[in-house]
């Protein structure tokens, strides 16, 4: 009689399961609709100080934009904790946005779910073509010889900052331009309680932007020619080796650093108590702490030798956000017209002057607020000497397993253990084959 | 009430009276819980009166400068109040929801046999034990697919998250009703029944009132679980229905965390918590069975 | 037509349970099933978007999960032996604590009205903020955890870490001992209302002092209160998630590793639910294992007693 009973109790709760899952939900195979011309729903990201300032800035040039084309644009900015759960969740049951922002590093990771529209030539023209658009951000948009899954929209760059006023006191008259110099400044700083560098240790994507640009220097790529990780090459583990050796060996990161993960690497450089600091755009972030723009100063990453380019010379990873469609839109047409207006000249200037970041498009890169001490060097970096991080589906548990590995040095670092070839070696190896799954 | 006060005030104690060594352990161990209970929130308050490069920084038992600015800028970064009165209504009609079904459900199991008593106690204690983070996409799934179907907007909605914590603290409540339940005699049950109450007449007259203190207890766990769950009212929330747990992680952005702010607001928000727990400790000792019997 | 008295009393109990069996159905049940299902599945990213082409794995993931010899599978194992040894010292402590000051909180004096909110405020604060703040306190050189036992006590030679490494098992102990401690008190103090004063005054009559009292009167009467607390505690702090993710983010270390950031890494991060769900199936058929044999144990203990 139980057994009975249990039977029916599981045959009636899975039918509803299979009822419930099989119904609809889910991506449809065809390429979009435009089934409701007159509205588009759009998830911006969290560019601004916080989502009410976002909303303020967005605000006002969608109405331009609904004034333009007499599409009505639903906004929502999805703050980033919640984004790519939301993005999961929209892609899983069919109920999203029309337009939305994305990272940059998901773009590969996202096209493999056949979620998103791709930019084909056609696609691309109705936006004004792929010329208008920086050649290395097209390449942070999807896997290399797909067509792009998103289109870059706001683009930036790692730069080096450093304290002016610290360097004068260590009688040091020009930032580092290679590693060696910044090794040697560093040293002549790090004394009485100042240090030379600060390093977010426990900040998975911080640790993996700086190993993966020191790899490309070492001249390894971290994934081979077929998508395969490849953390354990000769240029991987000495790229990995050289970043923990600043706080293991040269001792220019201060061991406290290794469980930074609320950017706490840059209150130290605000307070004065690092000299230099390897980041994106923390301008707003200094002043918020305290720290004046005439008390810091910016210069390219360090390279091991010469000047930035492109190859081993890379000195930064090509961070920033794409602008992508989702395919089962019902307003194919108004998306693209919104993508064309979220990246024409105009635009591109505006937001990214009030962003702070770097327009992808060549042509709104000529613009005075691109021109000043900071964002001058990130615009350079980013023409001139910056990659995409490497655009294969599984970019995220890259990040999470290279980076925890990175994590785990830096704590064995600050604990003093020996850091040595064999013992990064040994944690790249365990990442690598956590990869497997 | 006598005070704690005329009892050692050297008369004559009555027997139950708890001893001198007691009265010393119950002091010190409570001095020290109350220490470790407030030491963070102590922590919270001070960081929340400093301006935000102070915040992280060196650790000082009495802050530098004190500023109230944090308390004026949160409901700016963030429609604070919203997030608030929306905490509010979903906590809220969780809790009478939860509380309404677990009391009819707990009192079938604790009086009553009948076939599927032992399964249907064993499936619900089996969600307990499955991760909760991982009901999500299924859930979000079914949501979807009754909008679709009938048109009935469960994600985006406090409605839909109304239903899915209610359901949540359900298992948890239904077990810890049936035990206090049980600790209710019968007898009274039998002396309602005798004064001419149906069933249903005794639970509310009798079974209610004297299991009150579990009640309070699981209407405080329902609520807390609703107010406090942060998966899935991020995803099954869109900026109008947003609840307070998501709400306070808009205090962080790409680069800054407004620290300060986040410890005010956290504050702010816990303050009506705390003072309806004031408000409700004393019906967590009310009512008791003794003496409704003779 | 009336309901013959009898049938309705034979149906009433189904229909108080009624409304409880729907929505544990709609929201626990079926999505359950469903993810039961999904651990049989290849279920990626290549999938996510229409779960029914996603490929039949047959038994392909939990293969991977008890794989031991493989890095996936050591580290899992490694996670839960230290989830095991988490969830039993919190579950003892917050017991512990919860039921002393539950006791202690018994006899009325002055302010113990204040005492008993204050101490559910941990319960009432955000997990987020509460946490951070934690997180804020065991930081290694601005800390105030380091400050006391280093720059006041001097109770330590350096600065220890508390986010890294071998001590982060007591910081995350010491964070969900806080956070959950007042749930025990709270259910163990209405639990205690309802043992007769009687009882106490005649024990006391007898001669029996304090801990005797809650040696043979106290105890017995919460047991089956405390059966299903500490079943709950248990189950819960095996599943806990927000606490060590807000303290240690997406990676914890080693010895504070929680099998429930690995099944979030493996569901949310890599976007591969099919294994995440293959883990958790493993949880629960192994929660089943450990709650029948409390059951069994503790309900025999109970017939012991009654005897």
């Amino acid at each position: 009689m139980r057994i009975l009973r249990a039977a029916t109790i599981t045959a009636t709760v899975t039918a509803l399961a299979a009822v419930a899952s099989g119904c609809g939900g889910g991506t449809s195979p065809g390429g979009g609709s435009d089934d409701a011309p007159g509205t588009l729903t759009y998830w911006a990201s969290n560019q601004g100080p916080n989502v009410e300032a976002d909303k303020k800035i967005l605000g006002p040039e969608l109405k331009k934009f609904e004034r333009r084309t007499g599409i009505k644009v639903r906004l929502e900015v999805v703050p980033w904790p919640e984004l790519l759960n939301r993005i999961l969740t929209a892609t899983t049951s069919g109920q999203g946005p029309d337009v939305l922002n994305i990272g940059n590093t998901w773009s590969a990771s996202l096209q493999a779910t056949g979620a998103l529209l791709p930019w084909d030539k056609k696609n691309f023209d109705a936006i004004g073509g792929r010329g208008r658009f920086l050649a290395p951000a097209l390449d942070a948009t999807g896997a290399a010889g797909k067509d792009p899954a998103a289109v870059p929209l706001y683009s930036l760059a790692y730069a080096l900052y450093y304290n002016k006023q610290m360097f004068k006191d260590a009688g040091i008259s020009e930032p580092p331009a290679t590693w060696d110099e910044l090794v040697a400044d560093g040293k002549r700083i790090a004394k009485g309680g100042k240090w030379g560098l600060g390093a977010e240790g426990g900040q998975l994507t911080n640790n993996i932007h700086q190993a993966f640009v020191l790899g490309k220097q070492h001249g390894a790529d971290f994934f081979d020619g077929s998508g395969k990780p490849a953390f354990t090459s000769d240029g991987a583990v000495a790229a990995v080796k050289q970043y923990i050796d600043f706080m293991a060996k040269d001792k220019i990161i201060a061991p406290g650093n290794a469980e930074y993960g609320q950017n706490q690497s840059l209150r130290d450089f605000a307070t004065g108590r690092t000299a230099m600091v390897l980041w994106q755009a923390a301008a707003t972030t200094f002043a918020a702490d305290g720290m004046k723009p005439d008390e810091w100063g910016v210069a390219p990453v360090p390279v091991p030798s010469g000047t930035p380019g492109t190859g081993r010379q890379t000195n930064s990873m090509l961070a920033g956000i794409n602008i992508a469609v989702f395919k089962n839109t019902h307003n194919l047409h108004g998306a693209r017209e919104f993508v064309k207006f979220m990246t024409s000249d105009a635009e591109q200037r505006l937001l990214n002057k009030t962003y702070g970041s770097i327009p992808p498009v060549t042509a709104a890169q000529r613009d005075p607020a691109f021109d000043r001490q900071d964002t001058r060097v990130l615009r350079d970096t980013l023409t001139r000497s910056a990659t995409p991080l490497p655009q294969v589906a599984e970019e995220s548990q890259f990040e999470t397993s290279v980076g925890t590995a990175i994590k785990d040095l830096f704590a064995d670092a600050a604990a003093g253990h020996p850091v040595t070839t064999a013992s990064v070696t040994a944690r790249l190896a365990k990442a690598e084959q956590q990869m497997a799954q | 009430m006598t005070s704690a006060t005329a009892r050692t005030a050297g008369r004559r104690r009555s027997p139950t009276a708890p001893p001198r060594s007691f009265r010393w352990a119950r002091r010190i161990f409570l001095t020290a819980l109350t220490g470790f209970v407030l030491l963070p929130v102590y922590v919270m308050l001070s960081s929340s009166l400093k301006p935000l490069e102070d915040v992280s920084g060196s650790f000082h038992w009495l802050p530098g400068t004190l500023t109230i600015r944090p308390y004026l800028d949160i409901w700016h970064t963030v429609p604070l109040a919203r997030y608030f009165g929306n905490s509010l209504i979903v906590a809220g009609s969780a809790t009478v929801c939860s509380v309404v079904i677990a009391v009819f459900a707990a009192y079938a199991v604790s009086r009553y046999r009948f076939r599927g008593k032992r399964v249907f106690t064993v499936t619900v204690l089996s969600t307990q034990m499955f991760p909760g983070i991982l009901f999500l996409l299924p859930l979000f799934l079914i949501y979807v697919n009754i909008g679709n179907s009938t048109g009935v907007a469960l994600y985006g909605s406090r409605g839909g998250l109304v239903l899915t914590y209610l359901t949540f603290s359900l298992p948890f409540s239904i077990w810890m009703l049936t035990g206090y339940f049980a600790s209710v005699p019968r007898e009274l049950d039998e002396a309602a029944y005798v004064d001419g109450c149906g069933a249903l007449g005794a639970l509310l007259r009798v079974v209610v009132p004297a299991a009150l203190p579990g009640i309070v207890a699981v209407a405080v766990y329902a609520f807390m679980t609703a107010w406090g769950e942060v998966l899935f009212a991020s995803v099954m929330t869109n900026d109008t229905t947003r609840t307070l747990s998501v709400g306070l992680q808009g205090y962080a952005t790409q680069n800054d965390v407004y620290w300060n702010q986040v410890m005010a607001a956290s504050l702010v928000v816990s303050v009506p918590v705390v003072a309806g727990f004031l408000l409700l400790q004393r019906y967590l000792v009310a009512g008791l069975t003794t003496g409704a019997v003779k | 037509m009336r309901i013959p008295a009898g049938l309705r009393r034979a149906g009433l109990p189904y229909l108080l349970l009624l409304p409880a069996l729907a929505l544990e159905l709609l929201v626990h049940l079926v999505p359950m099933v469903i993810g039961i299902v999904m651990s049989f599945k290849d279920l990626t990213r290549l999938h996510i978007g229409d779960w029914g082409t996603a490929p039949w794995e047959g038994l392909g993931n939990y293969r991977v999960t008890v794989d031991f010899d493989a890095p996936v599978g050591a580290t899992l194992l490694h996670s839960f032996l230290v989830t095991c040894a988490f969830s039993v010292l919190s579950v003892g402590l917050c017991w512990l604590l919860g039921t002393a000051a539950a006791l202690f909180l018994q006899e009325d004096f002055r302010g113990r009205g204040l005492l008993r909110a204050v101490f559910l405020t941990p319960y009432a604060l955000p997990v987020y903020a509460a946490v951070i703040t934690w997180a804020f306190m065991f930081q290694r050189d601005n800390g105030l955890v380091n400050h006391v036992l280093h720059d006041q006590l001097h109770l330590t030679d350096g600065r220890p870490f508390w986010l890294l490494g071998d001590h982060s098992f007591a910081a995350l102990l010491v964070v969900c001992v806080w956070k959950t401690w007042p749930f025990a008190f709270l259910v163990v103090m209405a639990g205690l209302q309802s043992i007769p004063k009687e009882l106490y005054e005649a024990a006391a009559l007898d001669g029996a002092g304090m801990l005797r009292q809650i040696r043979r009167i106290t105890l017995p009467s919460l047991r089956p209160l405390n059966q299903v607390l500490v079943l709950v505690l248990f189950l819960w702090s095996f599943n806990e998630f927000n606490t060590p993710y807000v303290l240690f983010g997406k990676a914890a270390p080693e010895a504070a590793d929680l099998l429930s950031i690995h099944i979030y890494q493996s569901s949310f991060v890599t976007w591969n639910f099919g294994t995440g769900s293959a883990m958790s199936v493993l949880l629960l058929l192994f929660l089943l294992v450990v709650t029948a044999g409390y059951l069994l144990a503790t309900s025999r203990g109970r017939k012991h007693a009654d005897d």
